[in-house]
């Protein structure tokens, strides 16, 4: 039987003393900075609760006919691309500004022409229709579009919770005004809060939403959490965010950009290739990701199931 | 000197490597051809400025020798703003002639930038000492008096084209008016001494 000899390790292979010593002190630093690291991220997550709540996926989720079958952005780019004027006017910055943003507790108000003013808390909110996922093409009126999947319900259901009467027209939406939070408000660049506003019979379309979620996780902070609207065949900025007041009126409410520049931003806003913006064009544009530009779609694709709300009506006069 | 220069070449070179490094290493954001084209065109709105502020800082700093780097410093505004240029022919329109010219025409803010660059080129194109020479130092710097007009352009050109928020582009604005306000200052100097001094030197004939 042959016993082979164990121990000829040839003594290259052997750690010098030196040499280990620096290991340990290496290993023993890196440990330190790990420990410290971890520490860091706990007392980021500990001192953002609401940020780790918003992670969580919505429950009961269900899948739209309504929704396009192209592929959607990544949430990397929906929420670190984006205009939020509130935070910054730099589409890179709103994220990591709206980190401490608290959408909770959140009520919105239903006031004006309506059966008796009430507020509605989010998570009532959240219960007034079944969660439903909308993946919509989103064209910014800068000339730039995306693929965003939403998580949301009709506004149609929250205008019959608010019982409007017949007189109303107009449904007027509000966003929060909360300098402390939202530090851009403290600049005096747009008329704050910011507004917005649809017609009726938009707002009553099956393809207007609330959006409460994204990518099936509660909406971002960035991207106007806990509730905005989203109307997909419009440009992207009637699309209000952090909605705090919806309002049933007779006429034609202000909004924004139309106050702020009423030559380049209308009350309607539809997106629409052949009218350009004053100072731009309108008839390509650039979706994130893509390398060379699309043509824009009349209604941002969704004609046959809008075009008909304009019949009769000069758009180029009502942009 | 030289020492200096090659250190000066290298630091303005660094916009455009650090753009370079983040597109080989795909981190220009979600948007990576807007962010090529708001870097370049900021970098050659500041080394215009840059440039234009060589004269009065020699002047107040008593450091005549700052001269040397200005032909370097405005020739990186041209590098710059041809590659702002490039950007928007390859990238944006992606050589489409007709559209080009169509946007030249109609776009007011496409005008002014254009303006900017195209007067930027003869100055570029007279940047050498052959030049200089050529033209003559009097014709030569009135000739180079385009880039007051190729900023205040480059100026416009950034006003016309953002939505709401003028802090920026008012800025680089500002910074413009005080180096054109320094000259226009010097220039006024000039012309009260000469005139101060010209019935002195009619006496002194008479």
């Amino acid at each position: 039987m042959l016993i082979k000899q164990s121990s000829d390790i040839p003594s290259s292979e052997i750690t010098s003393k030196s040499g280990y010593m620096s290991r340990r002190k290496f290993i023993t630093g890196a440990a330190a900075t790990g420990a410290a690291v971890a520490a860091g991220f706990y007392l980021r997550s500990t001192d953002e609760t609401h940020v780790v709540e918003a992670n969580n996926a919505l429950p009961g989720v269900i899948k739209s006919p309504l929704s396009t079958t192209e592929k959607p952005n990544t949430l990397q780019d929906i929420t670190n691309y984006n205009n939020y004027y509130e935070f910054s006017t730099d589409k890179y910055e709103p994220n990591g500004l709206a980190t401490n943003f608290r959408s909770r507790p959140w009520n919105v108000s239903l006031e004006g022409l309506v059966k008796k003013p009430k507020k509605l808390d989010i998570d009532t909110i959240m219960k007034l229709a079944p969660l439903e996922e909308r993946i919509y093409r989103h064209r910014c009126v800068e000339g730039w579009s995306m693929v965003i999947p939403w998580v949301g319900f009709p506004l149609s259901a929250l205008i019959k919770a608010a019982e409007p009467l017949g007189k109303a027209k107009y449904v007027a939406f509000e966003t929060l005004f909360a300098p402390n939070q939202m530090p851009n408000q403290k600049s005096g660049l747009l008329a704050w809060p910011y507004v917005e506003g649809l017609r009726m019979d938009e707002a009553m379309h099956p393809l207007t939403i609330l959006a409460v979620g994204l990518y099936g996780e509660a909406l971002p902070n960035v991207d106007g959490a806990p509730v905005r609207l989203v109307v997909p065949w419009k440009y992207g900025f009637k699309g209000i965010k952090a909605i705090v007041k919806v309002s049933f009126v007779e006429n034609m409410p202000p909004t924004t950009w139309n106050r702020m520049a009423s030559n380049e931003y209308g009350f309607y806003s539809n997106v629409n290739p052949q009218v350009d913006h004053p100072r731009w064009s309108q008839a390509k544009e650039r979706r994130i990701g893509e390398f060379l530009k699309r043509p824009t779609l009349m209604f941002n694709g969704y004609s046959d199931q809008v075009a008909s709300l304009y019949s009769g009506m000069d758009l180029r006069k009502n942009y | 000197m030289k020492g200096l220069k090659v250190l000066t070449f290298l630091l303005c070179l660094g916009p455009a490597s650090v753009l370079l490094w983040k597109g080989f290493q795909s981190i220009l954001g979600a948007n990576p051809i807007d962010v090529i084209t708001r870097t370049t065109g900021r970098w050659t709105l500041i080394f215009l400025l840059v440039t234009l502020s060589v004269s009065p800082l020699r002047k107040i700093l008593e450091m005549p020798w700052l001269i040397r780097f200005r032909r370097m410093l405005g020739l990186f505004a041209f590098f710059y703003g041809s590659l702002h240029l490039m950007t928007y022919v390859w990238l944006d329109k992606f050589f489409d002639v007709h559209e080009m010219l169509h946007d030249i025409f109609k776009r007011r803010f496409i005008t002014a930038g254009m303006t900017a660059f195209a007067l930027m080129l003869p100055l570029a194109l007279t940047s050498t000492t052959g030049w200089i020479r050529r033209l003559g130092g009097k014709r030569w710097r009135a000739l180079h008096r385009l880039i007051y007009f190729s900023a205040a352009a480059g100026v416009i050109h950034f006003i016309w084209l953002v939505k709401a928020d003028l802090r920026r582009p008012f800025t680089y604005g500002a910074v413009l008016l005080l180096l054109l306000a320094f000259r226009a200052f010097q220039w006024g100097i000039a012309r009260v001494r000469s005139r101060s001094q010209a019935p002195v030197v009619h006496a002194e004939t008479r």
